[in-house]
């Protein structure tokens, strides 16, 4: 059905034609394959079609909750019309925030994961059959809310950006280290509670950067604005520098 | 629970090598699994009970060996043992230890009649 990821992956094994020639005993076959391998293959050639088309991407991962879909909802009001985005939307079940997403206009397609935890390249690869992406400039990807599974799962992306919020605790990063170590961004969210929080914003960036020295962080209340031109800075500088053709990071853990 | 998507990619990955080997069953799958992975042995163990009916490791074992945690340290250029992912050396405290074993999620070898 599918050439590129030959996804009939429920064909039954067939017991074919050795039967005569049956070997008692067993012999040892190395295999030196790494189990995520074929998740890496199709995420290379998500990759490949995202820099054909200069589409700059972000893996926008979080614990659920701690506002992924408004910052996209104030990112897309906000500079919607200064760039051409699309959104993926990850969600176990409902199309809520896909619906959220399409009240702005900007091209968006939910994938429901039933069971599962995370995204995965092959669910990515074609979800985005449905966007023109050479007409793109930014695809943002938001995966389920959780802050272990994603991180072990390449999507094609050029960035993961991790949020966390300031109800959360600052010592996110070192509980959740695979992602935070994935992560070329932090945005710290929420900022607007500090006051009513025991949140020390120091001791979380000193957190993040014993996990990953060469992580950026930027604070942001998306309910306020503060700290939102910062993010629009990066993405723009994100989305120029895509076009030039350099791919910078390649989001691989 | 990832571990769920990962047992079905060994499955997935020990049946291709078998069938393309023409084997008839597969008796044992052994695989390596760093600590700092991020991947549960016990997890993936559960779930390969579930992954391996109706394939050719419907009666396999599974074999999980575990690579401790390692890095070095660009700084002091100690090599350490890392209980947890971290940059910080723990010789020197510098933000420049690298892991150099720890990560491992890759199946080594089949056993297959």
């Amino acid at each position: 059905m599918c050439i590129s990821c030959g996804c009939d992956a429920s064909r039954p094994e067939s017991h074919h034609h050795h039967d005569g020639e049956y070997d008692s005993d067993p012999h040892t076959l190395r295999v030196e394959t790494e189990l995520l391998a074929k998740n890496d293959r199709l995420a290379a050639g998500n990759r490949g079609l995202f820099g054909n088309a200069g589409v700059f991407v972000l893996n926008l991962v979080s614990s659920p909750g701690s506002g992924k879909t408004t910052l996209l909802e104030r990112t897309l009001a906000e500079i919607g019309t200064r760039l051409r985005f699309a959104v993926l939307e990850g969600d176990q079940q409902t199309s809520r925030d896909a619906d959220r997403i399409a009240a702005s206009g900007v091209p968006v397609r939910q994938i429901n994961t039933g069971a599962g935890c995370h995204l995965d390249a092959h669910m990515v690869g074609h979800a985005v059959e449905a966007f023109a992406l050479e007409l793109l400039d930014v695809l943002m990807i938001e995966n389920v809310g959780n802050l272990v599974c994603p991180a072990g799962f390449d999507l094609g992306e050029d960035h993961k950006v991790v949020l966390l919020t300031v109800t959360e605790g600052e010592d996110k990063p070192l509980k959740y280290p695979q992602m935070f170590r994935a992560a070329t961004l932090m945005l710290i969210n929420k900022t607007d509670l500090l006051p009513y929080v025991d949140f020390d914003l120091e001791r979380c960036r000193t957190f993040a950067r014993q996990i990953n020295p060469g992580i950026e962080i930027l604070e942001i209340s998306c309910r306020s604005g503060m700290g939102l031109e910062g993010w629009y800075a990066w993405l723009q500088a994100g989305v120029r520098q895509k076009r030039a053709g350099d791919q910078g990071a390649t989001g691989c853990v | 629970m990832h571990e769920l998507s990962l047992t079905q990619s060994l499955v997935e990955i020990a049946t291709e090598h078998a069938r393309r080997a023409g084997a008839t069953a597969i008796r044992s799958i052994t695989i390596e699994v760093g600590d700092l992975s991020g991947a549960l042995p016990e997890a993936l163990d559960f779930a390969f009970e579930v992954c391996r009916t109706g394939t050719l490791a419907a009666a396999a074992t599974l074999n999980i060996r575990r690579v401790a945690g390692r890095g070095h340290c660009r700084e002091c250029a100690a090599d350490a043992e890392a209980a947890q992912l971290t940059a910080v050396c723990p010789a020197c405290g510098a933000l420049a230890f690298e892991l150099v074993a720890g990560l491992e999620l890759r199946v080594l070898e089949l056993e297959i009649d």
